[in-house]
């Protein structure tokens, strides 16, 4: 699966390392750019936000217990301050007193930052749309989303498929936060 | 309108915990008037999950409400749900069929033991041992695939609807739980091992945050936060429904009042629930699983109030209907809405790590309180 | 002591009383006034015992608001409803904080979403709404938000 998915591995490469080796007497040496190389490593370490409001909390931290582990995909350490995390889960519905909040934990994280938005409740307002005077209908009123994951809640492996597209997307250069920095 | 965060005029130092905040279960924001380290006084702020969700149902039908309720106190969601579907039964005067009546039981309990056992690793966690926490969700792993398999969601499941249940249950589900009522047997005793017996853990918990009887019931508080000060309030025991009345389990009560005997009395409570399980599970009758309604329901002119016993306590409500397809007013009398108002009494003269024991043992669901 | 001897002790002592017959628990309608005399008598009086309040609310019914309480004795198993009426341009009841502790909160709910004045409430300001809600009470029939309530 991981072969034909990911563009920019050369055919000869066995692992994930971007870049080409050059076989020589006495060692390789690698050709990459560095933008790959350094994508590949921001990719590879994401540590998360400990951020749930509602229902779909308990399913990210089934996500980070040993049956549907996260930390395999080098989200192992779960920071609770937004100084030392790198995304943000948005699990949970937000609300007009919550929304500042979130703003501020947001401004409070270090660039490069990344924001997945799970469950209904997160994209649009979810099971909560129709006549609720309270309710921000979707968390990117407020910040912008890279990744959105739907269910109610989400199962824990489509909270995994999304942190690897979340994965695929920084290695390929698309994230919002890349975009605006080219 | 509060104090604002700073030094007041005596040199007591005012602090926020939360909305943001590992130990908070959800949402919650609290702010501390602390001297020192000692805790002088504890102010709840509320609202940062207030769904609006009274107002939403009345324009929801009866059968369309069902689904919000799952969502408060979404660990107990099965519970929730059948408060709501007794209500309206209620209302209707529908007669549920005994098979039915039986699995609701059988997966309100389930649900009890999954919410416990969430709640027993989350505290352990809070209090600094990562271990417990991954001990209890594999118990929980096992009851999330029996209700996915039964009733095709892990977490929020519609599955208890007025008149009955949405769908039979699936033909692996006697064994399934069997299986786990095996698992739990052999687990229990690694629990008390990690954590009850835990020398830290009983110096942590000992002595802090005492209730008082009278405080208990004067501050409204039900489930396990009032019993382990010594009220006795299970509502299966006092206003049985729908069968309880013909099972026996005992009401764990303990007299100490503080956070110790609160977390006793939910360990204890997970092993009643294994013996309420193991009464029903060879004994489903035979039959329908759903009365027959009308397609489009309507309650006749009144007022009607359920309640039932959720993994946190009383959780009731109370319909004004006028007589049309969607409610007048609905009330949903939350039990950690009067459980949190113990905290500030609870709070006062401890230390700022003993409030984390204290919140653990009180079983906070913010969602639950803010509705 | 069930429901009919208390509805007779209490018509002795609060001989305006209206109850309400064919309900499934007592149900009882006060006058606002008279509330606080009547909850002392409910909570102290010697085979009353009512100490648990267990639900607080409010219903508008657009002519006159009704403030509900419902309440329990631990000790048996009697219930009881409370019912009082309100004006709704004016609505205003005692608070029962000092009786039963669990008021407090109920009441400051009661307060920011049907806008109800409680006398002698400790301090009574807005608990879930955020800041900027005061005078717009969002449970009752007549509020408007048109941007996100639909009406069928």
């Amino acid at each position: 699966m991981s072969e034909s998915y990911l563009s920019n591995q050369s055919a000869e490469s066995k692992s994930n390392f971007p870049g080409q080796i050059t076989e020589t007497p006495g060692g390789g040496i690698v050709l990459s750019k560095l933008d790959d190389i350094i994508n590949w490593a921001r990719s590879n370490s994401l540590w998360p936000l400990t951020f749930a409001t509602s229902c779909c909390g308990i399913e990210m931290m089934s996500t980070a217990s040993a049956k549907y582990d996260f930390s395999r995909f080098g989200f192992e350490v779960a920071r609770a301050s937004p100084r030392q995390a790198d995304v943000i889960i948005i699990a949970g519905t937000i609300v007009n007193k919550m929304a500042p909040v979130l703003k501020r934990l947001y401004d409070q994280m270090a660039d490069p930052k990344y924001v997945i938005a799970m469950g209904a409740c997160a994209i649009s307002g979810g099971p909560f749309f129709y006549n609720t005077y309270s309710v921000v209908k979707g968390a990117d009123h407020i910040i912008p989303v890279d990744v959105y994951v739907a269910g109610c809640p989400p199962r824990p492996e489509a909270l995994l498929h999304a942190l690897i597209s979340l994965q695929q997307k920084i290695r390929e250069g698309k994230t919002r936060e890349q975009i605006s920095s080219k | 309108m509060f104090e604002e965060i700073g030094t007041t005029t005596d040199g007591d130092l005012i602090i926020n915990v939360g909305p943001q905040h590992p130990a908070t279960h959800g949402v919650l924001h609290l702010v501390i008037t602390l001297n020192g380290e000692t805790i002088r006084k504890v102010e709840p702020h509320l609202g940062y999950i207030h769904r609006s969700i009274e107002k939403m149902c009345e324009s929801l039908t009866y059968r369309q409400f069902i689904y919000v309720t799952s969502r408060m106190d979404y660990l107990s969601s099965h519970i929730n749900n059948h408060a709501c579907a007794m209500c309206v039964e209620k209302g209707l005067q529908i007669e549920v069929p005994e098979r039915a009546k039986v699995i609701r039981i059988l997966l309100d309990e389930l649900t009890r033991i999954a919410s416990h056992e969430l709640w027993w690793g989350a505290m352990a966690m809070d209090l600094g041992a990562f271990t417990p926490f991954f001990h209890a969700f594999r118990e929980r792993e096992s009851i999330n695939d029996i209700m996915e398999e039964t009733c095709g969601a892990r977490l929020t499941m519609n599955f208890i609807v007025p008149g009955g249940l949405m769908a039979d249950i699936h033909p692996n589900f006697q064994k399934r739980v069997k299986d786990f009522i095996r698992l739990y047997k052999s687990k229990f005793e690694e629990y008390n091992e990690m954590v009850t017996g835990n020398v830290i853990f009983r110096n942590r918990m000992e002595g802090v945050g005492y209730l008082s009887k009278e405080d208990a019931i004067s501050f409204g508080c039900t489930g396990p936060t009032a019993r382990g000060s010594g009220v006795s309030c299970d509502v299966r025991k006092w206003f049985p429904y729908e069968g309880y009345e013909k099972i026996t389990f005992d009401e764990i009560i303990e007299t100490g009042g503080d956070s110790l005997a609160r977390y006793m009395v939910r360990v204890r409570e997970m092993n009643q629930s294994i013996r309420i399980i193991e009464q029903l599970i060879d004994a489903i009758p035979e039959g329908e699983y759903q009365a027959k309604t009308k397609a489009v329901l309507k309650l006749p002119k009144g007022e009607f109030y359920s309640r039932v016993e959720t993994a946190r306590g009383e959780f009731g409500v109370y319909i004004v209907s006028e007589g049309g397809t969607t409610p007048y007013r609905i009330k949903f009398r939350s039990p950690g809405f009067s459980n949190l108002s113990a905290l500030d009494q609870m709070a006062r003269g401890s230390k700022l790590g003993d409030l984390v024991a204290m919140m653990g043992t009180l079983d906070l669901v913010i969602p639950d309180i803010d509705r | 002591m069930n429901d009919t001897i208390l509805q007779n002790e209490l018509l002795k002592i609060f001989p305006e009383l209206v109850f309400e017959p064919g309900t499934e628990w007592l149900q009882v309608t006060v006058q606002s006034q008279q509330w606080l005399p009547l909850a002392n008598t409910l909570r102290y009086k010697v085979d009353m015992d009512f100490d648990f309040l267990f639900c607080v609310t409010c219903i508008d019914w657009k002519t006159h608001l009704a403030m509900v309480y419902h309440l329990r004795s631990t000790t048996s198993k009697l219930h009881l409803v409370v019912k009082a009426t309100l004006n709704p341009l004016n609505p205003e009841i005692d608070s029962v904080t000092s009786i039963w502790k669990t008021a407090d909160f109920h009441e400051r709910e009661v307060y920011e979403m049907f806008g109800v004045n409680f006398k002698g409430h400790p301090d009574l300001r807005l608990l879930i709404l955020p800041d900027g809600w005061e005078g717009r009470n969002p449970l009752r029939k007549d509020f408007e938000d048109p941007i996100n309530m639909i009406r069928l």
